[in-house]
């Protein structure tokens, strides 16, 4: 029965774990099937958190917090597009400098505002995305197998939480059976087919790029607001290149971008939870290397060693009208 | 296909577009500034007066320099050849642990002008071979050069604090590093120098890492613009259409490229690890990598130009970290801001003024901007 509890602790934490790598990763696929290269899920999500936290302390309202971390997630996004849409330029380097700007500008702005060393104030617990305790969930709690399943698993989890889990079907849905989907993938593949059939490429993109926005924008306020009660400097620490790899991992698919998530935060939990203690048969497993191993699962799936992932066909390159 | 834009005089192109850009940049910066409440126009002054006031801050200005051209250079050798190799932190971080292994082994033994070869040896190789990888994975796999790099970045991490906190902490340490290097592997230092002309230095780190900085960067020209593999990378870069029609194997131009640009950042590690700390610790690299990518785009991916950008840059951090003594409310992560600044108006905006400064070189003479057009097209 110990085991089993651990089990569910650890799957647990592997949702908490998994879910701003999961909306993080979901951004990046708006964005990347559009054909735009986004490295800057980090950058946003990092200005979203931080957003999120001062607006929440500031206001006292959870909501509010969010809806500033959106908004101002989504104006990283714009600039994004502004550089990589509007003047055509380089999708990689324009992310690079966005994550920089974002590193940079949340601890002079945090330390200008608040300080505390670049960290915003504590929030307090109105100022929070709450745990929401399901109907009956203390009930069946002693129930075995089910009871902690129930309690600890399905129950408990913030707002943000099932928005995040959520947004898997929506993504799925909006990708796959409407007319903005369809043509969001194609303009992926055939940005010209697109423009020929009388769509403007450069305003679908930057619809696709609000979207990429909204969504890190959540899991930046997941970060700062639930996860953790405030801001703290860099605190994506690589999640943004985790989500990255997982969208690679997934290939470019909603689901799979769901369980590759789950994977990863799996793999961060467990690492966690084990601390070094030995596993059975493979022995003592360093710390680093379950740190390391996204990042090494993902390079051997892009080797083609695990089938092979495919990326939007005219993802990176700047779409130039003919004239 | 061709560039969009007609073709401008060079002195414009290499010289004024940029320092608009550069401009801009640094006015949105000024904007910060103003926000968190300082004044720009002072905070300029302290930040140039603390680089370049003193014997002590040139000295530690070129400190800076120098790990900021190698990791230019490495950026720009990939850039030469169509490849972005984000992974220049990795490299490099991974290359202190080829200089460690040499260092350790060898500085009680050998004096610092042995171990000084085989230590610039070891972090070029291990440097190259990081590099190795993702190159190989892009010649033959397809997969992205961008996202291995980015990758191999983050397992280098996880492999060098495995090291560091284990295998290479000497006995009874609590820090995550390695033992201090004797004598046999410092490096001799260059301030004489800056002391010739007259200015006092009280210490400052700046080594003869320096001088093999300027010869990488005198080679790095060598290479792309005299010798027939620099010009198969220009072509290859240019156009890999093109390359394959020539006869050039995609397989070998990708992957020598990529291991030049992997053993100059490998190079950079020299700089920090020999010349100053004499250890090698957890982050010593901490983000020159990335300041790399804006050197390189600041100068335009010539070596001239990445120098003038790598002195720049080592100006921000030393004036910055007088900044930050200065004006509390701004720490060294200006620089971070002004970094990215760089990057993304030098980088991914850089053609943003140029219709202007056209529109504005053909008011003034139309034939100038013409007659560049024909010249230009026989280069």
């Amino acid at each position: 029965m110990d085991v089993f509890i651990a089990i569910v602790q650890i799957l647990d934490s592997t949702i908490r774990l998994s879910v701003p790598l999961l909306l993080a990763c979901l951004a990046g696929l708006f964005s990347e099937r559009s054909g735009i290269f986004d490295i800057g899920l980090e950058g946003k999500m990092l200005v979203g958190a931080f957003a999120g936290a001062a607006a929440a302390s500031v206001f006292h309202s959870a909501f509010i917090g969010l809806g500033m971390a959106i908004l101002i997630s989504v104006a990283f996004a714009m600039v994004h597009g502004f550089a990589s849409i509007t003047h055509r330029g380089n999708q990689i380097v324009s992310g690079v400098a966005i994550n920089f700007i974002a590193a940079g500008s949340t601890i002079i702005l945090g330390q200008a505002w608040f300080q505390q060393g670049g960290r915003t104030p504590a929030l307090q617990p109105g100022e929070r995305f709450d745990a929401i305790v399901w109907p009956g969930a203390e009930a069946v709690r002693d129930v075995p197998i089910i009871g902690p399943i129930y309690a600890e698993l399905i129950s408990g989890h913030s707002l943000l939480v099932y928005l995040a889990f959520l947004m898997v079907p929506f993504t799925w849905w909006v990708l796959f059976r409407t007319r903005f989907g369809l043509r969001l993938r194609a303009v992926g593949e055939n940005p010209a087919a697109v423009d020929t059939a009388g769509i403007s490429v450069a305003w679908l993109r930057y619809r696709a790029l609000i979207c990429t926005g909204i969504l890190t924008g959540v899991a930046g306020a997941y970060l700062s607001m639930v996860q953790n009660g405030g801001f703290v400097k860099d605190m994506t620490a690589g999640k943004g290149y985790i989500a990255l790899a997982a969208l690679i991992f997934a290939k470019w698919k909603p689901v799979n971008a769901m369980f590759a998530c789950l994977l990863f935060g799996f793999l961060d939990a467990a690492a966690i939870r084990l601390q070094g203690s030995p596993l059975p048969i493979i022995g003592k497993v360093p710390v680093q290397f379950m740190q390391a191993l996204p990042y090494i699962l993902t390079v051997i799936l892009l080797a083609g060693f695990i089938g092979k992932a495919i990326p939007p066909r005219a993802g990176g390159v700047p779409y130039v009208k003919e004239r | 296909m061709s560039t969009p834009y007609a073709k401008l005089p060079a002195w414009a192109d290499y010289g004024l577009i940029p320092l608009i850009n550069l401009a801009v940049a640094f006015i949105v910066a000024g904007f910060v500034v103003l926000l968190v409440g300082e004044n720009p126009f002072r905070a300029a002054v302290i930040l140039v007066e603390g680089a370049f006031g003193k014997g002590t801050g040139i000295a530690f200005t070129l400190f800076y320099a120098t790990t900021f051209i190698f990791t230019g250079l490495s950026v720009a050798v990939a850039a030469h050849c169509g490849l972005f190799n984000i992974g220049t932190e990795g490299q490099a971080y991974i290359a202190g642990l080829g200089i460690a292994i040499v260092c350790l082994s060898f500085d009680s033994v050998l004096p610092w002008w042995l171990t000084f070869p085989m230590a610039i040896v070891a972090s070029a190789l291990v440097g190259a071979l990081w590099a190795l990888i993702p190159a190989y994975l892009q010649a033959k796999r397809g997969s992205h050069i961008v996202i291995t790099t980015i990758m191999f970045n983050f397992i280098a991490a996880s492999i060098m604090v495995y090291l560091l906190v284990g295998p290479l902490k000497p006995a009874g340490s609590q820090a995550p590093q390695t033992r201090n290097f004797l004598a046999g592997a410092e490096l001799p230092k260059l301030n004489w120098i800056i002391e010739l002309f007259g200015a006092k230095i009280r210490s400052a780190p700046l080594n003869v890492t320096f001088l093999l900085a300027l010869l990488m960067a005198f080679l790095v020209w060598l290479l792309i613009w005299r010798t027939k593999l620099g010009y198969e990378m220009r072509t290859y870069g240019h156009s890999p259409k093109a390359a394959r029609y020539a006869g050039i194997s995609e397989t070998r131009i990708i992957i020598t490229a990529m291991m030049i640009s992997g053993a100059l950042a490998g190079m950079m590690a020299l700089n920090p690890v020999m010349g100053d700390q004499h250890n090698v610790a957890i982050d010593f690299v901490s983000g020159a990598g990335f300041v790399g990518i804006a050197v390189a785009l600041m100068g335009r991916l010539h070596p001239v130009g990445i120098v003038l950008a790598a002195v720049l840059f080592g100006m921000l951090y030393q004036g910055g970290a007088e900044l930050a003594f200065e004006m509390p409310a701004i720490s060294r992560d200006m620089i971070v801001i002004i970094q990215g600044l760089v990057i993304l108006f030098a980088g991914a905006l850089e053609h943003m003024f140029r219709p202007y400064i056209q529109a504005l070189f053909a008011s003034f003479s139309p034939r100038s901007v013409g007659m560049e057009a024909v010249k230009g097209k026989g280069a």
